[in-house]
């Protein structure tokens, strides 16, 4: 369907207003508002974000791109909600206590919206028991954790042992990311993904979401 | 000293487009490149720049620097403080409505934008830590090297903010510190600039919390770069 593939680059383009005219003529023309979502929506960012994590574009462009998707999404939204279609998971974010620094975590946020996830953003400064009850409450399967010092780090694996106490590991995968973290810490902590950037991390997060579901 | 003016903050194109991951030697998409004036048009409009700093002795700073006792065991600065010549307390805020702006524009789903200023605004903030140690610097002898080091980093906990903030007073400035010890505004720095000769500064990779960062500001790669 053509229309879908002028949605798709028209969100690589970053093309705001375009977008959602594009998404409500496919809705015009008969097209199910998920297929719009999958072969349209996503699909276009998908190629966004392959192209992030070659470097072929830089993240502006990827938040544009984003924008737009958000565009499109307001228009498939209510008829999603309607039609009862299920989010590809739901997943807990927030920066970890001591840390004030939320750009990237508030970018991965973004990114994991825009391939279909539901995200509960805790914002900044979380507790590591206010990540685990916020997994628990709103059934989430996937916790993600920011940190920029590396004076915070010790959270994440505070989440980690807090998840493992509660034999909730099966349950609730854990991805970590931020400037001072890597592969290696993750390993050391027990966490079940690293994000070396918001590309990557969406892509971490929708192998745990596989495991999980 | 506490003089900040924006032109010297204001950070450059190139230094924008690494910090948000663009390749070097790349270019920008025209898009992206457009949004580089509107990033730094509302940095000139919005940012309140101001900072302070106090000069303390080796004694007095001791016990900032040990804070809550929760430092790292090897904490760099540990053996390069009591070597100094120097030492000043510090702390620069760029204000409230720069850090609501960015706020504002991804509550409105500018991401790019937000993110840009967002950019902006936190070297503006490094380059006022740069532009301390340069005025600094500029009054010891040449042989002389200041550099920031800031809790949070390097093993020095962040705890110590709390005793830093006590001595140092940057409420005037309009900065406070919340419960886990993280200033507000959000794009502020602070930290205690120390002057010395160029050796002292050393800092070899090697200490535990080195082995799992991977900060690209860290102070070891930095006189990398420079030195």
């Amino acid at each position: 369907m053509e229309i879908l593939s002028r949605i798709a680059q028209g969100l690589e383009a970053g093309d705001d207003a375009a977008v959602p005219q594009l998404t409500r003529d496919a809705l015009a023309q008969g097209i199910a508002a998920t297929t719009v979502l999958d072969e349209g929506l996503i699909a276009g960012m998908n190629v966004v974000g392959e192209k992030f994590r070659v470097h072929d574009i830089f993240l502006p462009d990827v938040l544009l791109a984003a924008r737009a998707m958000y565009a499109g999404m307001d228009v498939l939204k209510p008829l999603l909600i309607s039609a009862g279609v299920a989010s590809r998971g739901r997943v807990v974010i927030g920066s970890v206590q001591g840390d004030l620094h939320d750009i990237g975590k508030n970018l991965v946020g973004i990114m994991l919206k825009g391939a279909g996830f539901e995200v509960i953003d805790l914002g900044n400064d979380v507790a590591a028991a206010t990540f685990v009850e916020a997994a628990k409450s709103q059934q989430a399967g996937v916790i993600g954790m920011s940190a920029l010092l590396t004076t915070t780090m010790p959270v994440m694996k505070e989440v980690v042992d807090l998840l493992k106490k509660e034999r909730l590991c099966g349950r609730i995968k854990t991805i970590i990311g931020g400037a001072p973290v890597s592969r290696d810490y993750a390993d050391e902590i027990g966490a079940d993904a690293y994000g070396y950037d918001c590309a990557q991390a969406v892509e971490q997060v929708k192998h745990l979401a596989a495991v999980v579901s | 000293m506490n003089d900040f003016p924006l032109a010297r903050l204001e950070p450059d194109s190139a230094s924008v487009y690494a910090a948000l991951g663009l390749k070097r030697g790349a270019e920008p998409s025209a898009r992206a490149a457009a949004l580089l004036p509107r990033a730094l048009e509302t940095f000139r409009a919005v940012s309140k720049p101001r900072g302070m700093s106090r000069t303390v002795s080796a004694g007095e700073f001791a016990a900032i620097f040990a804070g809550m006792g929760r430092n790292e065991p090897q904490a760099p600065l540990a053996g390069i403080y009591p070597r100094a010549q120097r030492l000043d307390l510090f702390a620069f805020t760029l204000g409230e409505p720069i850090s609501a702006e960015i706020a504002r524009l991804f509550a409105g789903s500018d991401f790019a934008l937000g993110s840009m200023l967002d950019a902006v605004a936190s070297l503006a903030a490094d380059n006022a830590g740069r532009l301390a140690e340069e005025r600094l610097a500029s009054q010891t002898a040449a042989a002389t090297k200041t550099f920031l080091y800031s809790p949070g980093y390097c093993g020095w906990h962040i705890s110590a903010q709390e005793p830093l903030f006590a001595v140092l007073r940057p409420q005037a400035i309009g900065m406070t510190l919340n419960g886990s010890f993280l200033m507000s505004p959000l794009k502020s720095i602070s930290g205690v600039l120390v002057s010395g000769p160029a050796a002292i500064h050393g800092i070899a990779a090697g200490y535990p919390f080195c082995g799992c960062c991977q900060s690209p500001v860290c102070r070891e790669r930095r006189i990398g770069v420079a030195e």
